[in-house]
Formats: C-alpha cells, structure tokens, sequence
C-alpha cells in the first residue's frame, strides 16, 4: 500500500528529470547566445548565467550572415515542397485508393519500390541531372527531389481508403462526374490527412541539409540548415555568435510548433506511423 | 437484349472513364517518381561500373573495379563498422527509453502533454542547430558536460568515445518522436487487459513485459525497423560535429558521410555509387532479416 503512494512521485521524478535533459541543450544555447566571448571561454569561474544579458551577438550574426533572404529562401523551398507534395499526391493518392484501372497495381508496386530504398540512391543522378539544366543554386533545384512524393502518396491512398463507399456512390447518382466527386465530396474529407503530409513535408524540407549542401553554393540562395553549416567554419570558436546564430535559425519553427503543437506532432509521427 | 447492351455499354464506360481520370490523377506523380526516382536508381548502378574522370575528364568505363576497390578499402568497412556501432546504440535506447517514457506518460497525469510537447521538441529543430549545441555542450575545455561532471574528457575528439557521444545526440534527437508512436499504440491497448492483470496482483514490470510489450510489439517492431534504416543513413550529425582534422573522424564517419565525401567533396561520383550501392545492400538485408525475425515476437491480433 506504501507504494500506491510513492509511485506516482517516482513517475514524476523520472518525467522530470529526463525533461530536464531535452530542455538543457536548448536552455544552454539561449543562455550563451546571451554570453560575451570571455565568459564562454573562462573556466574558473564557470560562468552559468551571463552578467549582463548582451545581444550584440544576435546584431552580429544577423548583419552578417543575411538571416532575411535565409529566413526568405528556407521559406520559398518549405512552400513549394508542400504545394509540390500535397498537390501530386492527393490525386494519386485517391486513383490508387478509389479508381479501378489497367496498370494501376504496377504503378503503385513502383510506389512501395520507392519507399524501400534509402533516399542516397538518388541523389548523385538528381545533382546531375540539375547540373546539366544549370540549374545550380536556383530556387527550383532546392525544391527538385521533392516536386513529388511517394511517401506522401501513400499516405493520402490511406486516408481516402479509409472514407465510406456510399458518399461516391451518391454522388454519381447525382450526376457528379469522377473529377468533381473526387473535388467536392472526397478530397475535403480527406483534409485531415492533407495537413498532416503538409507539415511533414514542410519540417522535412527545413531540416533537410545534405541535398542543400550539395545544389547551394551561393549564401544567397542557401536555406538556413546549409548556411548553419557553412557559418560554423567561419565563426569556429565564435560560440555565444554559434548559438545566436542557431537560436535565429530554430526559433520560427519552435514558434510554430508551440502554437500548433498537437497538428506537428500528429503530422509528424502519425504520419510517420501510418507506413 | 437491348437493356443487357446497354447495361454492358455503361460498364465499359465507366470503366473507361475510370482509366481516363486514373491516368490523369497519378500521371504528374508517376512521371516525377520515374524522372526522379527509378531511373537515377539504374543511373546510380551504371555510375558505380564507371571512373569519374579527374578535371573534367569523361567517365571511364572500369567494370567492377570500383566494387574491387570499396571491398579492400580499409576505410570502407571502417565507415560501415562505425555505422553499425551508432546503429547499435542510437536504436535500442532510443527505443526503450522512448518506451518506458511512453508507458509513465500513458496515464492520467498532470502536464502529460506539456512533457509530450517537450519530449518531442528535438524534432523540430534543425539539426544543424542540434549538431552545434552538443559540440558546444561537449567541449572538452569549455563545455557544459566536463563542467558538471568535473573531468577533462575529449567527448568528440577522443577516438575511443567519440562514437558513443555522438550516438547520445542521436537518441537525445529521436526518443519523443518514438516515443509519441509509442503513446499511440498505447491507447490501442484495451483498458481490460491492465484491470485484469491488477485483480491476478501483477507487479508494474511483469504488466510491461507480459502485457504492454506483447501488446504493442507490432509497433515496436515498426519503429524498430524504420528507426534502424534511419540509423544507417545518419550524415548530419558526422557532418556538423566531426571537423575534418578530428583525429576522432576515421572511427565515426559513416558510410553515408563516406559517400558524401567521396561523391561530392572530392567528385568521385562512381566511387560514391558503389558506396551507396554497398549501403543499401546492408539495408536491405537487415530489414529482410528482421522481416523474418518477426514471426518469433510480434503478436498481430
């Protein structure tokens, strides 16, 4: 009966702590971002809470490294790959949940290859081929690799699967054509699930850094996950400009993910789960 | 008759309206996938057969010998062995701490989704931001991590343990999004199977192992298995916390960092080929094994 009790403090204590330890990484970058130089660097006192809450640092990285046409180029690519992924996908999606035609299985079966293979594959023929466009360092090679989607297809072949029969059924007795039955009744009943790829695709797309690295060698056209990477060699041991640099670059998604917590994390894993 | 033709009529217009707007709704995805996908598979293949000429040089056709060259590359096996090591920690604790988190929070608790919230924060940050955290946080004359534990340790430029503190960004980096998969298998379990396990008086532990993990072990496998494809691609991490002139680099860098490296740093596209190629051979195999695997522990009602 003892332990009826303690329990839940335990489970607390446990929750807490590791709490703790996905917050400090952030709290640490907030607060050296805050630093000057001198007090990262000295050892004995180790110095936890800066003295005077300095922001030269954020000035710095910000006149320096261009955070409006990085914030403008990350935003660029985010929205085409999600206009690109939600768009191809949701038509696909519903053909190969709700059509019945020849060549349809083979073409899905080309789905499901896709989604096997580790995205590496890929990458050297898609530089190549946007190499030979000249299209290096263009809005539209960053977006390339993602102009479609077979995960996202999958995925809306599942929503659209999981819709009743009935409600097309009515619908041709009304007269609706296969086009219109897909644009007015399923496709804003599969909406849920359209948000869901939406958000995926658009942290996708902001995370992603080595198809950045490889097609962006101009700052100017670089999204933020390339230019973080490339900043790190300049300012090496520059960390309060290191950490002001990264606070910069995560805080529009942190932003957006506190405000549409529970649409990110069911985008996201729930997504993610449906495979 | 006439009703029959004309019942037949309607069947094969419909049908052919079917694949009329078929092939029109998937035709942009299906030519993108092709463009995009399938064919840079068998370009990839053909790539790996051929010498990436130097300066600019045309492509040389070498047969196998890239395939000869990658299986006595020293370094090739060193990257894949190192990948296997991340893989081998990254995996199981991201999986079973992310469980135990699960498990704790899949009750009626105060701020159960304040902690959910914060759990899955790493996921929307950029890992390059990730990546310069940790470097600062692992410094060995300045960090956060010798600070609090009072040592001088080389967390990423000691060769011994720098795999092992890279792998912990790693599970720090992916435990909420687990763990989230997790809380949702959860709540498919049904509520009668716990009450019953309390009235036979069974402790927290024997309910998790005998109830929940059986339970929910086909979203443990899931996780496991696409967790595991995800550990042997990881670049961003090498990329952003290992400098080239780490003396740690050589017994960390991964195959895909080996790839990137060779393909795209110093332009060997044919040699990178053959990399990419070896990497999903290893993936592809693991995954066949723990398709068979399953059969052994994962319960499908």
């Amino acid at each position: 009966m003892k332990n009826k009790k303690l329990t839940p403090i335990l489970i607390h204590v446990v929750i807490l702590a590791f709490s703790i330890i996905m917050l400090l990484p952030f709290l640490w970058m907030i607060l050296t971002a805050f630093k000057t130089v001198s007090e990262t660097t000295s050892v004995n006192p180790f110095v936890i809470l800066p003295k005077s809450w300095k922001t030269g640092s954020f000035s710095t990285v910000w006149n320096n490294m261009n955070f409006f046409s990085l914030y403008k180029n990350t935003l660029l690519l985010i929205f085409w790959r999600v206009v690109c992924a939600c768009s191809t996908a949701t038509f696909a999606g519903y053909a190969f949940a709700r059509l019945n035609f020849r060549g349809k299985n083979i073409m899905f079966s080309l789905i499901l290859f896709q989604m096997m293979i580790p995205s590496q594959i890929f990458i050297i023929p898609q530089y190549l081929m946007i190499s030979k466009m000249h299209m290096t360092n263009t809005m539209f090679a960053l977006v390339f690799p993602g102009l479609v989607t077979a995960f996202g297809t999958f995925l809306m072949r599942q929503a659209y699967m999981g819709l009743p029969k009935e409600l097309e059924e009515a619908a041709r007795l009304d007269g609706c054509n296969i086009l219109q039955t897909f644009l007015y009744i399923m496709a804003p009943l599969a909406r849920a699930s359209l948000v869901a790829l939406g958000i995926f695709t658009a942290v996708f797309a902001y995370k992603d850094l080595m198809w950045p690295l490889i097609v962006t060698t101009s700052s100017s056209k670089m999204p933020l996950s390339a230019a973080l990477a490339t900043m790190q060699g300049q300012y090496s041991s520059n960390y309060p400009q290191l950490m002001a640099a990264s606070l910069i670059a995560c805080l529009p998604m942190i932003a957006l993910y506190l405000v549409f917590q529970k649409q990110f994390i069911e985008g996201i894993a729930t997504s993610g789960g449906k495979l | 008759m006439n009703i029959e033709k004309k019942k037949a009529k309607k069947i094969t217009s419909w049908q052919q309206k079917q694949l009329f707007w078929g092939w029109i709704f998937i035709f942009p995805t299906m030519l993108g996938l092709i463009v995009l996908n399938i064919i840079p598979i068998f370009t990839t293949i053909y790539q790996s057969f051929f010498k990436t000429g130097d300066f600019g040089k045309g492509n040389i056709f070498i047969g196998v010998e890239n395939y000869k060259q990658m299986f006595q590359d020293a370094q090739v096996w060193q990257s894949l062995f190192n990948t296997l090591k991340y893989a081998v920690i990254e995996v199981p604790f991201s999986i079973v701490i992310a469980l135990i988190l699960a498990v704790l929070l899949n009750r009626k608790i105060k701020g159960r989704g304040v902690y959910r919230a914060i759990f899955f924060l790493p996921m929307v940050a950029a890992p390059a931001a990730i990546a310069m955290i940790w470097r600062w946080i692992y410094n060995s004359q300045f960090g956060l991590l010798n600070h609090i534990f009072g040592t001088h340790i080389k967390w990423i430029s000691d060769p011994k343990i720098a795999w092992i503190s890279i792998a912990v960004i790693g599970v720090w980096s992916i435990l909420g999004y687990n763990m989230v998969l997790f809380l949702a298998g959860l709540q498919d379990i049904p509520r009668d199977y716990y009450e019953a396990a309390e009235i036979d008086g069974a402790s927290g532990i024997a309910t998790l192992l005998h109830i929940t993990v059986p339970l929910l072990s086909p979203t443990i496998f899931f996780v496991l298995v696409t967790r595991v494809i995800g550990a042997f691609q990881v670049f961003d991490l090498i990329y952003m916390v290992m400098d080239t002139n780490n003396p740690a680099l050589g017994k960390t860098q991964s195959l895909v960092f080996l790839f990137y490296q060779y393909a795209f740093t110093e332009g060997n596209k044919g040699y990178g080929s053959a990399i990419v190629m070896l990497l999903l051979a290893v993936i592809m195999l693991i995954t066949v094994v723990q398709m068979v695997l399953q059969k052994k522990w994962v319960h499908y009602n």
